[in-house]
């Protein structure tokens, strides 16, 4: 039984640190701001619910089984609103994502209005 | 060489790239993105660390760490978009100050 | 009666949290407790946005599917992230919303954010504007299934 919680363990947290790495690896090699910002949100879904995950097998059933829930539950909670306010600041201060073959021109048309409907979509947030 | 070893020695090294995203990046939104994604994975390298060490009463610094975080980026993100932490986010009553 | 509620979940939490039970120390919680449920109450934050009780068991099962998404997602990125040349096609959209209240559109853009490969840019009224790293992550952002199981999550046809 502890063998097999053991290499349970042992996969979950490598694939975990496959992952933390690969994010490294994409948040050093992506083209612009826009693309490494999925990069980012790699580390902060699966890589963590994997180590964690991988941990809470280790600590058997106790309250630090718990902790770490919650830990992973305070990463899935905050981290999408961080990524957010860090996308929608990005967005306000004027830089434009890279697109290349998929975005065609509709799409970049309607990022250019998008800048127009700026001033509302502010005062939107602010109530 | 248990497995949490080898997961510390490989988050640190995903930390060393991310610290050179921070130290290369061409936009300051590049480096907060950088500072975010270090700081998720430092909560991650002190949880396994403490477990390396037998004490998992580090995941309590863990998670004051995890909220830190996230209270930070935030924080300078709003100091660069306005400059001043004084001010609300929402620019109407932004008068006062 | 939500004020209940909350010192009840901030006592559960605090009890898993301490791990010490001795009379004294439960007496300190059970009073922190108290204390911060009257200052939430005087602040007028406890609504059904600051305790959304009224989510129930459906919240859960939603949950749970977007695990499973997020698995699905990440393996997706992680691909991209080793060949870009072949995968990474940025895209840059707007989609449309069917939630009607507040609680609900943030439910549905952190969750379009929480996945890897689709980014929230801007949301206000009724429009919402993604970006998605691949083709494969911008056509699930535009078949709006996630779109309908939030609405369904929230109790709004």
């Amino acid at each position: 039984m502890d063998l097999v919680l053991d290499i349970a363990t042992w996969i979950s947290m490598l694939i975990g640190c496959f992952f933390v790495l690969i994010t490294g690896y994409g948040l050093l090699k992506f083209p612009d701001l826009y693309t490494r910002i999925h990069a980012g949100g790699m580390a902060d879904t699966l890589a963590s619910f994997l180590i964690f995950g991988g941990l809470a097998l280790q600590s058997g059933f106790s309250l630090v089984t718990a902790k770490l829930f919650f830990i992973v539950a305070f990463l899935f909670l905050t981290s999408p609103t961080a990524t957010y306010a860090l996308a929608q600041a990005t967005f306000v201060a004027g830089l434009k994502p890279k697109l290349d073959g998929f975005g065609e021109e509709a799409d970049n048309t309607e990022s250019e209005t998008e800048d127009g409907a700026k001033p509302n979509n502010s005062e939107s947030k602010s109530d | 060489m248990s497995i949490f070893a080898v997961s510390a020695i490989a988050i640190l090294v995903s930390v060393a790239l991310a610290l050179a995203r921070a130290i290369m990046g061409p936009t300051a939104y590049d480096r907060i993105l950088a500072l975010n994604a270090i700081g998720t994975k430092t909560v991650m390298l002190i949880a396994v660390v403490g477990f390396m060490n037998g004490r998992p009463d580090f995941l309590d610094l863990a998670i004051v760490y995890a909220l830190m975080n996230f209270i930070g980026t935030l924080a300078v993100l709003k100091y660069f978009k306005f400059g001043t932490l004084r001010r609300g986010f929402s620019r109407s009553s932004g008068g006062k100050s | 009666m939500r004020t209940i509620g909350l010192i009840l979940v901030l006592f559960a939490v605090w009890l898993l949290f301490s791990g010490i039970y001795t009379p004294l120390i439960i007496s300190f919680g059970i009073v922190s407790c108290i204390l911060v449920g009257w200052l939430a109450r005087r602040m007028d934050v406890i609504d059904h946005e600051g305790l959304p009780l009224q989510l129930g068991i459906q919240i859960i099962v939603y949950w749970g599917w977007l695990v499973l998404e997020i698995v699905k997602a990440n393996l997706d990125v992680a691909k991209c992230v080793l060949f870009p040349k072949k995968y990474l096609r940025p895209s840059f959209f707007i989609s449309r919303i069917t939630q009607k209240s507040d609680l609900g559109k943030v439910i549905y853009a952190n969750s379009i954010t929480l996945t890897p490969g689709t980014v929230t840019v801007d949301l206000y009224d009724e429009n919402i504007l993604v970006h998605a790293l691949t083709e494969a992550s911008a056509e699930g952002v535009k078949s709006g299934e996630m779109d309908e199981k939030v609405t369904k999550v929230m109790g709004e046809a």
